[in-house]
């Protein structure tokens, strides 16, 4: 018992590096499948493996469609990629890591959260605002950390069958097998397709690229309670290919022929992940994590005539050690990054390969009185190949000033170099001529991005009827010192990449209410507003693509477990999202887009612990955008356009599924 | 069983402990008291961790033995109103618990 108990904690101590305060959110096997501590110092939201079965489908990306602080939306009308937004900032403003290691950035940005197949993942942890400094300097709106299935804690055998109405496949395959007390692996094989060409808008293209991903990951960990010690070792084997365009196309006869138009996108990925901790036996408090990861990420792709390609070669290592000053309530993580990229880029032929390295240091100080107070207070300097030397500061404040109810304040600053090609591929899908500044030099030529963001935010928890509820809200505000914007406005025939000369923000407003109503009956809903204001080259004008307002709900509904595990559950989302900004078009549009509203819902059956069967609907009332592709009938023309996208393509979708573990 | 156990702690005492580990029982029902005890065992200079655990009562400790003892600590939980290992709170700082932490007394 004792020693289940220090290898328990030992595990906590490690998958949480050093940001005890920021990230320590203990996962327990409650019923709630969205937790927000109110004792957590960080805007912290906790989403379990339960809440990512709710989705239809199964990646990361496609995991935040039941969450309010993360908006999906499409990226273009033909790779059919989610991207996400948080605060009304797309994901590159965001730090997206796989166990505190940054996972989608540079090259992977476009597409890298389908990379992570659903099942993988034990959880995700989504923190608005500044975040920790411990992982790096780069993140301005938000963090996003999965933790995926632990070895040492996974069952022996999962298999996961998936099919939906819009021809796609999915299995994933999860073996497991504990080798002695210490060691454990776990092979994950995932494997997902799209044969049957679909054209539902009869614009005689793919409303769904075709394709294929077969996804491979091999785990062991070691756990070693009574030394302390703890290691993971990752391999990783990715292998995606897409291709989209006109129904008719065929890459072997069609490619650059300029007759029928056409894309691929191939992409290949290797990792190599290690992470080693320790916790001193004699002082729980003190803990020192290393993690390397090694990463190889190939995308080939062309779209029409637009050749793209990328290769990152990357470095990223992290040594922290953490402590205490006195006692636990003043404790600190302090320690190095190093990061290499190498990037070998190409844009229509043109070579705009480079490498960037940095190496930096970091010190968070968290105080917790124990009560009602808790600070968390980073500071990091970096040296950067690019982005010059520079220090990052960030502080989170949490006080609960009566009964169950929190108000958190947070701050900070990121820096970043955009990849603004591998970032903002939606430009490949047309033909808008693509222009980058006078200025030209170097990689891009352009400035670092500088953001400073500031938080508030109010959380109550109460009970109505004697049922619990809780209610709150937050506001922040992304202000960019400098910022390499997109001009979607200029012309309808171009798009520009401009460093910043004038002002641009994000001002965000969320309103939560969650309740219980009945047992087994919760109720979840969201109301937010974006005020988003950039000075563009040649007017100020809002943020294109970006809802003012949304409106969330998500009513979910289960059965009595019975003995044998036997369950029902319902689930049913509704998504309201306001008109939005349209860019400048070659073919004229309306300046807004309408709002329009689709519903998602889920019915699953648990027959017993070992079988679950589920079947569910997208986009139930059949919202679909009228003319998703500007100039369809000539593709090869100045007016095609793909990358105008506000609302679904593809109609209704069903779609059927099945879990089966053995435990 | 007994005299080895108090050999032990003699032997360790005369080592000085930097990071010794203690658990003692300290009496409480709630979460509020479980904020008490623990902040009350935090601020005796020397306490560098302090756990309690609402179900076995239990306080583990880690505490510099350079600074501090477990009967100091004790004996500051008492002074905040809980019975902790044989030191007992007085009546009046018993009284002053919030009506939800009067935890039953063992005689």
């Amino acid at each position: 018992m004792r020693l289940l108990l220090s290898a328990l904690l030992l595990m906590v101590a490690l998958s949480l590096s050093a940001q005890d305060t920021l990230q320590t959110v203990k996962v327990q096997s409650n019923s709630r499948s969205l937790k927000k501590s109110l004792s957590v110092t960080a805007n912290t939201t906790v989403m379990t493996s339960k809440e990512l079965l709710k989705a239809a489908c199964c990646n990361l990306a496609e995991s935040f469609e039941t969450n309010p602080s993360i908006d999906v939306n499409f990226s273009d009308a033909l790779t059919g990629t989610k991207q996400v937004r948080m605060l009304g900032l797309t994901s590159p403003y965001l730090m997206i890591t796989e166990e505190n290691i940054p996972s989608v950035r540079g090259a992977s940005q476009a597409y890298g959260l389908t990379f992570t197949p659903g099942t993988w993942i034990e959880s995700i942890q989504i923190t608005k605002g500044a975040g920790s400094v411990v992982n790096g300097y780069e993140s301005i709106s938000g963090q996003i950390n999965t933790e995926l299935l632990k070895p040492a804690n996974d069952i022996p055998f999962f298999l996961n069958v998936y099919g939906s109405t819009d021809a796609r496949f999915e299995i994933n395959t999860h073996l497991n097998h504990k080798l002695s007390d210490k060691w454990a692996t776990s092979l994950f094989v995932h494997g997902n397709s799209r044969l049957v060409k679909n054209d539902m808008n009869d614009d005689g293209f793919l409303d769904n690229p075709i394709g294929n991903q077969i996804n491979v990951m091999n785990r062991w960990q070691y756990t070693n309670a009574e030394k302390g010690w703890v290691g993971f070792v990752n391999f990783r084997f990715m292998n995606d290919e897409k291709q989209t365009g006109e129904i008719d196309y065929l890459p072997s006869r069609d490619k650059f022929n300029g007759q029928i138009w056409g894309s691929e996108i191939n992409t290949k990925r290797y990792d190599l992940a290690t992470k080693i901790g320790y916790v001193f036996p004699d002082m729980p408090f003190q803990s020192i994590g290393f993690q390397n990861a090694l990463t190889y990420h190939d995308q080939d792709s062309y779209f029409g005539f637009r050749r793209y390609d990328i290769a990152q070669t990357s470095y990223y290592s992290n040594l922290i050690f953490s402590s205490i000053i006195s006692n636990t309530m003043h404790k600190f993580a302090t320690g190095l990054n190093f990061a290499y990229d190498n990037y070998q880029e190409s844009v229509f032929g043109a070579d705009l390969g480079r490498a960037d390295n940095s190496i930096g240091g970091f010190f968070e100080y968290t105080y917790d009185n124990t009560d009602n107070f808790s600070l968390v207070a980073g500071i990091r300097a970096d040296n950067h190949n690019r982005l010059g030397a520079f220090i990052t500061p960030r502080l989170h404040m949490r006080y609960n000033p009566w009964k169950d109810a929190a108000i958190r304040l947070s701050g900070g600053r990121g820096k970043r170099a955009a990849n603004i090609f591998a970032e903002n591929q939606q430009i490949f899908a047309g033909n808008r001529a693509i222009d980058w500044g006078a200025g030209f030099k170097g990689p891009y030529g352009m400035k670092p991005e500088i953001a400073w963001n500031y938080g508030l935010s109010f959380n109550q928890k109460f009970f109505i009827f004697g049922k619990p509820a809780d209610a709150g809200f937050d506001l922040y505000r992304t202000d960019f010192q400098n910022q390499v914007y997109v001009d979607w406005y200029a012309s309808g025939n171009a798009v520009g990449f401009y460093n910043l000369t004038g002002k641009s923000y994000v001002n965000s407003v969320q309103v939560d209410f969650n309740y219980e109503v009945v047992k087994h009956l919760n109720l979840r809903s969201a109301y937010k507003y974006y005020d988003t204001f950039t000075e563009y080259s040649l007017e100020s004008a809002e943020r294109p693509l970006t809802p003012r307002h949304r409106f969330f709900t998500n009513l979910e509904y289960a059965t009595h477990i019975l003995e044998k595990g036997q369950r029902w559950k319902f689930d049913a989302t509704w998504n309201w999202t306001g008109t939005q900004s349209l860019p400048n078009t070659a073919i004229a549009i309306p300046e807004r887009s309408p709002a329009f509203s689709v519903v998602n819902a889920q019915v699953t059956r648990t027959f017993s612990s070992v079988l679950e069967v589920y079947v569910g609907g997208e986009n139930l009332t059949n919202y679909k955008q009228k003319n998703p592709i500007l100039g369809a009938d000539d593709p090869f023309g100045q007016n095609f356009d793909a990358s105008v996208v506000y609302a679904p393509i593809f109609g209704q979708m069903f779609y059927a599924g099945l879990r089966f573990k053995i435990k | 069983m007994l005299v080895a156990l108090f050999g032990m702690a003699a032997n360790a005492q005369e080592k000085k402990n930097r990071n010794a580990k203690y658990s003692t029982e300290v009496n409480g029902n709630c979460d509020q008291c479980k904020k008490r005890i623990e902040k009350a065992a935090l601020s005796v200079p020397g306490v560098k961790s302090a756990v309690w655990d609402m179900e076995t009562r239990q306080l583990s400790l880690i505490v510099n033995e350079e600074k501090t003892s477990l009967e100091s600590v004790e004996n500051a939980i008492a002074k905040v109103g809980h019975d902790a290992g044989d030191k007992k709170a007085t009546a009046s700082d018993y009284e002053n618990l919030h009506s939800c932490c009067k935890y039953d007394r063992k005689p």
